[in-house]
């Protein structure tokens, strides 16, 4: 019962209808543009902006290519963001979405630590960095849209090349699968089935994921597959057993050293100091 | 003694100090109101800056002194160490209020702090984090209780609290134990992020493990400093016994850290000429081996300046660790840049400054450096020649 979306970056034309529709159903306010060199502005996800839409020139050989891709919050299939705070501000639903509560189901107990943007592969959430009393922003799925009106999200509903499907998590691979095998200009590769531990967006391409921003390779070595929860878990379960053994330990070596009487007197060891000396 | 009245003497320096204090409050209270964006030079690629990376895991790890020290005193029962037991438990206490204070102001949503104590988000390294170093701060408190009610008469608290003290002491350092190295555990979530010569499973084990080998490192620092600022004769033995052990655990800590990095297969990556393979470089041969072949060698050990030298290198190089984890680790994942601005370091300095007006409040006012056998006349050497 995971929602998804597959954006199939062959057929995306970089018209930005997303992030229009994404703006204004999530009244979000525009972000002042600077100049810049590409067409990316601007080019990066923010509190304000919730997903974006970058380009990418190819060439291959006398040929150039444009590719564009919209980029949002993945929703993790296991978000690092949801275990790593710990204030229990983001959920996985069983809708898929990846929901902030402070500001979608107003339970805030979120205290601004920032410690789920250190957390997020995909450098997703961003943080009202202008407000005295800020929140953590990002892609909602359109929670309220599908959960409640039973819509689809507002920019799978604004796009108008079929470039975003929505539906099920299986349903989708399969889409994917059944495309690639019908094209072979198709990289065999579906973005987000295994990364991460898999994520609630998929990506498949004609061209290779890393030319195109994607993260495929870190430090010389592919991505990490195994969920990031998994990882903190396998530290943090020993906690309890360490607490304990090694607060016993120390009782023990206490007891074991203390010697027959405890005799520092240490009233005449101590004194202050005179800072007239 | 203890008929003396409170006492603070004024001098330059400390006015200076208290004007630094006054500027970070004002920088704090602006910060308040126009939020972080307004002072910091913080941004969505670097949500984490100064304050967390060296006021809260930097001023935590210097802390360290309190809760080896406590074990080398109070549970291995190794008397001659007592000398330095209290200023230990006193610079980690306040150590702690500055990374508390940090913390506080760096959240974004401040008035929120005390929520991760009613909704458990437990899978978070974070909220082991926040758990230990609140209740560590509170038992440091009671642990100081001791001291203040000798001063500050109340005979009925001094003895509940007696009562309590041995409880009190393990936990005390149970507690710093599992947040020193959750503090590390904090990055095994950068996975992918962190570069892999600091990034480790294991990176828990070399935040605890330095934590605690920087103690002695940090309490020979400190008595220096204070010897120096009071005319006293430093606890020279003191210090140079205590080598033996940061020496040590040095030694394993480097032994561990080559297996890890072999294990991983990295090991090749601190050889590949990258700004990160060389900051990585300079933390292991300037910060850990210097140091060990310092307090290997007698002729160093034996004299001040040789253990001071070789502390204040360890020192350093766990702050240099902690920002390597921090900053240089990241920067490259992260992109973007970062550099503090003027504010930050305003109210850094300004933190900072209210820890040694605090220390030297509190070493003036209350029996924690000991009291010297003979008179002091003899020791003019050791003054620095302008008043702290
Ligand atoms: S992409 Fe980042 S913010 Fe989105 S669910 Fe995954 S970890 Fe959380
Ligand atoms: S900033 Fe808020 S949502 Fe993010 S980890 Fe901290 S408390 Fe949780
Ligand atoms: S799912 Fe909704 S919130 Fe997310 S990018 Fe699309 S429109 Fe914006």
């Amino acid at each position: 019962m995971s929602k998804s979306v597959l954006v199939d970056i062959t057929r995306c034309i970089g018209c930005r209808s997303c992030m229009v529709s994404c703006k204004s159903w999530n009244d979000l306010p525009a972000e002042p543009s600077e100049f810049s060199n590409n067409w990316d502005s601007p080019g990066k996800l923010s509190a304000d902006t919730w997903t974006n839409v970058s380009s990418y020139v190819l060439e291959e050989g006398d040929q150039l290519k444009w590719r564009f891709v919209k980029r949002q919050c993945m929703h993790c299939n296991e978000p690092a963001c949801e275990s790593a705070c710990f204030t229990h501000s983001f959920v996985k639903t069983k809708e898929g979405a990846v929901i902030y509560k402070p500001t979608e189901l107003n339970e805030d107990y979120c205290v601004g630590c920032r410690y789920c943007m250190i957390a997020c592969p995909f450098d997703v959430p961003g943080f009202q960095w202008d407000k005295a009393l800020p929140y953590v922003q990002k892609c909602r799925f359109c929670y309220d849209r599908t959960k409640e009106e039973g819509l689809e999200p507002a920019c799978v509903t604004a796009c108008l090349t079929g470039a975003l499907t929505y539906g099920e998590r299986d349903e989708m691979l399969a889409l994917a699968q059944d495309r690639m095998s019908k094209d072979p200009r198709y990289i065999k590769h579906i973005y987000g089935e295994k990364e991460y531990g898999g994520t609630s967006w998929l990506y498949i391409s004609d061209v290779p994921f890393d030319q195109i921003g994607f993260k495929t390779e870190v430090f010389n070595r592919p991505v990490t597959q195994r969920s990031i929860p998994s990882l903190t878990w396998d530290v943090l379960k020993w906690t309890p057993y360490i607490f304990v053994g090694w607060g016993a330990l120390l009782t023990a070596m206490r007891a074991y050293t203390k010697r027959r009487a405890e005799v520092h007197n240490e009233e005449d060891l101590y004194g202050p100091v005179d800072p007239k000396e | 003694m203890y008929g003396r009245n409170w006492s603070f003497r004024i001098t330059w320096f400390r006015i200076l100090l208290i004007m630094l204090m006054l500027g970070a409050v004002a920088a704090a209270l602006y910060r308040f109101v126009f939020g972080l964006g307004a002072v910091t030079n913080l941004s969505d690629q670097w949500p984490w800056g100064l304050w967390i990376g060296f006021d809260l895991l930097c001023g935590i790890a210097l802390a360290g002194g309190g809760f080896s020290t406590a074990l080398i005193v109070h549970v291995l029962h190794r008397d001659k160490y007592l000398p330095i037991a209290r200023a230990a438990l006193l610079t980690s206490l306040l150590g702690y209020i500055i990374s508390l204070v940090s913390l506080f102001l760096d959240i974004g949503r401040w008035y929120n702090f005390w929520r991760p104590f009613f909704y458990w988000g437990f899978h978070s390294v974070l909220f082991e984090v926040f758990w230990c170093i609140s209740l560590y701060t509170t038992i440091q408190v009671l642990e100081f209780g001791d001291i203040f009610f000798e001063k500050v008469k109340f005979p009925a608290l001094k003895k509940l609290l007696g009562y309590m003290m041995t409880p009190l002491l393990i936990l005390g350092i149970v507690l710093p134990s599992l947040h020193q190295s959750s503090l590390g555990s904090l990055y095994i979530v950068a996975v992918d992020k962190l570069y892999p010569l600091w990034w480790s499973m294991i990176i828990p084990f070399f935040f605890v493990w330095s934590a605690f080998f920087l103690g002695p490192a940090m309490v020979t620092i400190e008595g220096t400093l204070a010897s120096r600022a009071y005319g006293r004769q430093p606890e020279l033995p003191v210090f140079q016994s205590m080598t033996k052990i940061t020496m040590w655990m040095m030694i394993i800590y480097f032994i561990v850290k080559m297996i890890d990095l072999n294990y991983r297969g990295v090991f090749g990556m601190a050889f590949n000429g990258s700004f990160e393979s060389n900051m990585f470089l300079i933390e292991m041969i300037v910060f850990i081996l210097l140091p060990i072949f310092m307090y290997a060698i007698p002729a160093i050990r034996t004299k001040l300046w040789g253990v001071v030298t070789a502390s204040l290198l360890v020192v350093v190089g766990v702050v240099f660790n902690r920002m390597n984890v921090v900053f240089t680790g990241m920067a490259k994942s992260v992109g973007g840049s970062y550099f503090p601005s003027v504010w930050e370091f305003l109210i850094t300095l300004g933190m900072w400054s209210f820890l040694a007006l605090a220390y030297l409040f509190i070493v003036e006012n209350f029996s924690i450096l000991p009291k010297e056998e003979h008179t002091h006349s003899t020791h003019t050497s050791y003054g620095t020649g302008f008043n702290v």
